[in-house]
């Protein structure tokens, strides 16, 4: 997995890319966690447009962020993801509780 | 089902074999001629089947994984994970979305993923021996390909 952040007037990018399984998802906690704390963002925002494969891992993932920005008062919403990381966050449900956008 | 085609492997419970397992099984139905899509759904099956046995059946040591993987008639793929680990004490418990035992790095939804991605799950369980996983999902033929 690699990772790439971006921050601007309240709002952090996360680029997450490569295949978030259960091998990489331990390691893709602590650096959106710490990217999350060290920015103190009002808005963060998972880039999925690198994410080649996704598996429920990747739920853990977001729901992990999104315990973070709620406890910072603050939102958190997933963009771009491919066919293949969309459906398996359609069959998880996770689209009720965070907003999916495609932006590109 | 009639078997036309199979292949079995074995491998120690090592998180990094996760992807390993759902290469091959992507590899081995290409001979189903899948689209994407289906081949998508199938090493996200696998992913989940072999992270629970890695995660769940070995917690605290190292174990063996075997996955058998077979063509049946109807252009059937079959997919068996099998573990010799501690087993699931409540087998429809585990099935329920959102529940888990694996702390907050899971997300519980692994069995929802499998069910909603193929076409048949079949969990057997026997605490203190292990757990079986079978799949099966049915690729369709595509007009003209074949």
């Amino acid at each position: 997995m690699k990772y790439a952040a971006s921050f601007s007037s309240g709002r952090l990018t996360v680029y997450l890319s490569g295949e978030l399984d259960h091998h990489a998802a331990g390691e893709a906690i602590r650096v959106v966690g710490e990217l999350i704390e060290d920015n103190m963002p009002r808005e963060c925002v998972l880039d999925f447009s690198g994410l080649s494969f996704m598996d429920s891992s990747g739920i853990a993932v977001i729901i992990n962020a999104g315990r973070k920005m709620r406890s910072l008062g603050g939102r958190l919403s997933v963009e771009n993801p491919a066919p293949q990381p969309r459906k398996v966050l359609e069959a998880s449900g996770i689209e009720r509780l965070i907003a999916v956008a495609t932006r590109i | 089902m009639k078997e036309q085609n199979y292949i079995k492997l074995e491998f120690p419970s090592r998180s990094s074999n996760e992807f390993f397992a759902r290469a091959a099984a992507s590899a081995f139905a290409a001979q189903l001629d899948p689209t994407l899509e289906e081949l998508g759904d199938i090493k996200t099956a696998v992913s989940e089947a072999v992270t629970n046995a890695i995660v769940h059946a070995y917690p605290d040591k190292i174990g063996r994984v075997l996955m058998r993987m077979r063509i049946l008639s109807g252009n059937t793929l079959e997919i068996m994970v099998k573990d010799f680990g501690k087993g699931i004490e409540n087998v429809e418990e585990a099935r329920r979305p959102l529940f888990t035992t694996g702390g907050s790095e899971r997300s519980g939804m692994g069995f929802t993923i499998m069910e909603s991605f193929m076409d048949k799950l079949r969990v057997r369980s026997v605490p203190g021996k292990g757990t079986t996983v079978v799949m099966q999902r049915a690729i369709r033929l595509r007009a003209g390909m074949r």
